[in-house]
């Protein structure tokens, strides 16, 4: 049995009284490409929250490595564990130093400047992105796509060993988010990242992850390989619409059709 | 990396050379004119002409005064717009000026300078600013969520609410020297008390040193609250130790030389917009031109009119006023 990075123990947690999460329970293997889907406000987001240490939880426990994550300093966590946001707001700064922030949590007490070391691994993490010809350029002045790219070399400059990404191709063309799901499988392959990624689209997450965590109104409804979770049951139950499941003929994973009831009814 | 830091190094050079020349040009204009060709040889003369003691009595006493509190205001208002993540953030935007002169006038009233000393003074304008930080930190947050917008008006109202309270307090208490109450308040660098300068001097160069141990939790924060935590910076901890050293700067300021308003505004604008947004460079930045631009201001309200004599706020005041307006028309900042 493979080596397990993140065990999540009958964690609840929520914001003031309101409980988001219930009862989840959830182990990740080293190097898996783990997929998390579910509706809107299924509780995907608080997730990520509760593992980086954000939101305490309210019940449960969450392992990384082992270790409870608050037994874990803020600054040793953030050199294990990184997150790539959905967007960000930044102040104008170039690309190169916005990325050389992943390095803030490498700095030791009273260290002033990056070192060398820390330039060549922010310029290793845009090398992996693809985004080192936008190393002088603002912040501000680049497309969301590019931003997206620039947004994972941060997080790769923090070295980590898990990297957790809340819906990296929202709001992108179709040419981008293949190139953030293929970069994202690259380094899940060659840098041996684990990683976690929350993905609105089914396809997408059906495509590129091994295993898939299935969540709905804070609840775990299903953990496991990519056919076992997208069954048409399971996902009309959760999404409250009807789809069509069939296997991809490239990859001979499920591909989701979505089907509007309408169309359904004069089909039959 | 090392041209970062050669890049910096230069930058603090012309700061510097700016810093000096405006110190020269203070020395010398004023009622009696003291060219600078003059100056090496009144310190070898030593005491007794009336031009050495306008240079080190009432000149040089300004102009440190206006250095340390140009300095700390302006690095309050950075740290604050740090924190806080919006440009128009200060001191005086926020209401943490009228929060200290409200402690500092309550200090008066009750004449409890006269029972603890005059250290009460600054102490006392620390603590009205650090409620009102509090204050207007509690009321903008939202489910833990920090609402800017509601920040900034809630400031702006709070420091209406503020003058008010200063004017009622000053209205039905029996202050002797009430014309002096009003002029401290319109801010002026005239302080006759030696030691009130040197205590500033020195909280305004502690709190530039101090403020360096969080050059990078700031750099995190201005990704936002998440993101720093994301980068392993104690982002709790470290909003309450940059509270107290902005209410510390912004206190004893206030206490000694009244409201002084957008210094804190204007000159980390110019700074942020010539040499850039990293807060390594740009706390020391901000606190070399805060110090230059307060001594310049004071030096044009004292010179301007003569021999009448301007409040130094009033200047501030048009110039960075003018400055907030036009942030918000040309970045289009939503209020």
């Amino acid at each position: 049995m493979k080596e397990i990075i993140l065990k999540i123990k009958n964690l609840s947690c929520g914001y003031d009284s309101q409980i988001i999460l219930s009862d989840i329970n959830l182990t990740v293997e080293r190097g898996k490409l783990l997929g998390i889907i579910g509706p809107n406000g299924a509780g995907k987001t608080t997730l990520l929250r509760a593992i980086t240490g954000i939101i305490r939880p309210k019940q449960g426990n969450i392992f990384f490595e082992d270790k409870d994550i608050y037994q874990i300093g803020l600054k040793e966590l953030a050199k294990k564990i990184a997150v790539v946001p959905q967007s960000i707001i930044v102040n104008s700064i170039t690309v190169e130093e916005f990325v050389l922030l992943g390095r803030i949590p490498h700095y030791k007490r009273f260290q002033f400047l990056e070192t060398k070391k820390d330039q060549e691994i922010a310029k290793k993490a845009l090398e992996l992105t693809d985004t080192l010809k936008l190393k002088d350029r603002s912040i501000l002045e680049i497309s969301s796509g590019e931003r997206q790219l620039v947004l994972i070399a941060k997080a790769l400059a923090q070295e980590p060993k898990l990297l957790l990404l809340d819906e990296p191709t929202a709001h992108l063309d179709i040419g981008h988010q293949i190139k953030i799901m293929q970069l994202i499988k690259k380094l899940n392959e060659t840098e041996n990242l684990t990683v976690l990624v929350v993905l609105h689209d089914l396809n997408l997450a059906s495509q590129y992850c091994e295993e898939l965590v299935l969540l709905n109104e804070g609840k775990l409804i299903r953990q496991g390989s990519v056919n076992e979770v997208l069954n048409y049951r399971d996902i009309e139950m959760v999404y409250k619409t009807t789809v069509l499941i069939k296997e991809n003929p490239l990859n001979k994973r499920p591909f989701v059709i979505l089907f509007p009831p309408k169309e359904w009814d004069e089909q039959k | 990396m090392k041209d970062k830091l050669v890049n910096w190094a230069i930058w603090i050079g012309i700061l510097v050379i700016f810093l000096l020349i405006i110190i020269i040009f203070s020395l010398s204009v004023g009622p009696t004119d003291i060219p600078f060709k003059k100056f090496i040889s009144l310190i070898f003369k030593g005491k007794g002409s009336v031009e050495y003691s306008v240079l080190f009595d009432i000149r040089i006493p300004r102009i440190l005064l206006g250095f340390a509190i140009g300095g700390a205001l302006s690095l309050a208002g950075v740290i604050l717009q740090g924190l806080f993540r919006n440009p128009l953030v200060e001191p005086y935007t926020l209401g943490i000026s009228g929060g200290a002169v409200l402690g500092v006038c309550l200090n008066i009233v009750f004449q409890l300078d006269k029972n603890l000393g005059i250290i009460s003074l600054p102490f006392s304008g620390f603590l009205g600013a650090i409620l009102i930080i509090l204050l207007v930190y509690s009321l903008s947050i939202k489910r833990g969520i920090l609402k800017i917008n509601e920040l900034l008006l809630i400031g702006v109202m709070l420091s209406f609410i503020l003058s008010s309270l200063n004017m009622l307090i000053m209205a039905v208490s029996h202050i002797q020297d009430l014309q002096g109450v009003i002029f401290w308040i319109m801010g002026s660098l005239a302080e006759p008390n030696w030691f009130l300068i040197k205590l500033m001097f020195f909280v305004s160069i502690l709190g530039l040193l101090f403020s360096y141990l969080f050059c990078h939790a700031l750099n995190a924060l201005s990704l936002g609250e998440e993101e720093a935590l994301h980068l392993g910076i104690n982002v709790e901890i470290t909003k309450r130790l940059l509270f107290i050293l902005a209410s510390l700067l912004t206190g004893f300021s206030v206490s000694i030389a009244g409201i002084i308003g957008f210094v804190g505004l204007a000159v980390p604008h110019f700074m942020r917009n010539l040499i850039g947004n990293d807060y390594r460079i740009l706390l020391i930045s901000s606190f070399l031109s805060g110090a230059g631009f307060l001594i310049l201001c004071d030096t044009l309200a004292r010179t301007i009119i003569l021999p009448l004599e301007l409040p130094v706020g009033v200047i501030t005041g048009i110039l960075g006023g003018s400055i907030f307006i036009y942030i918000i028309s040309k970045k289009q900042i939503k209020l």
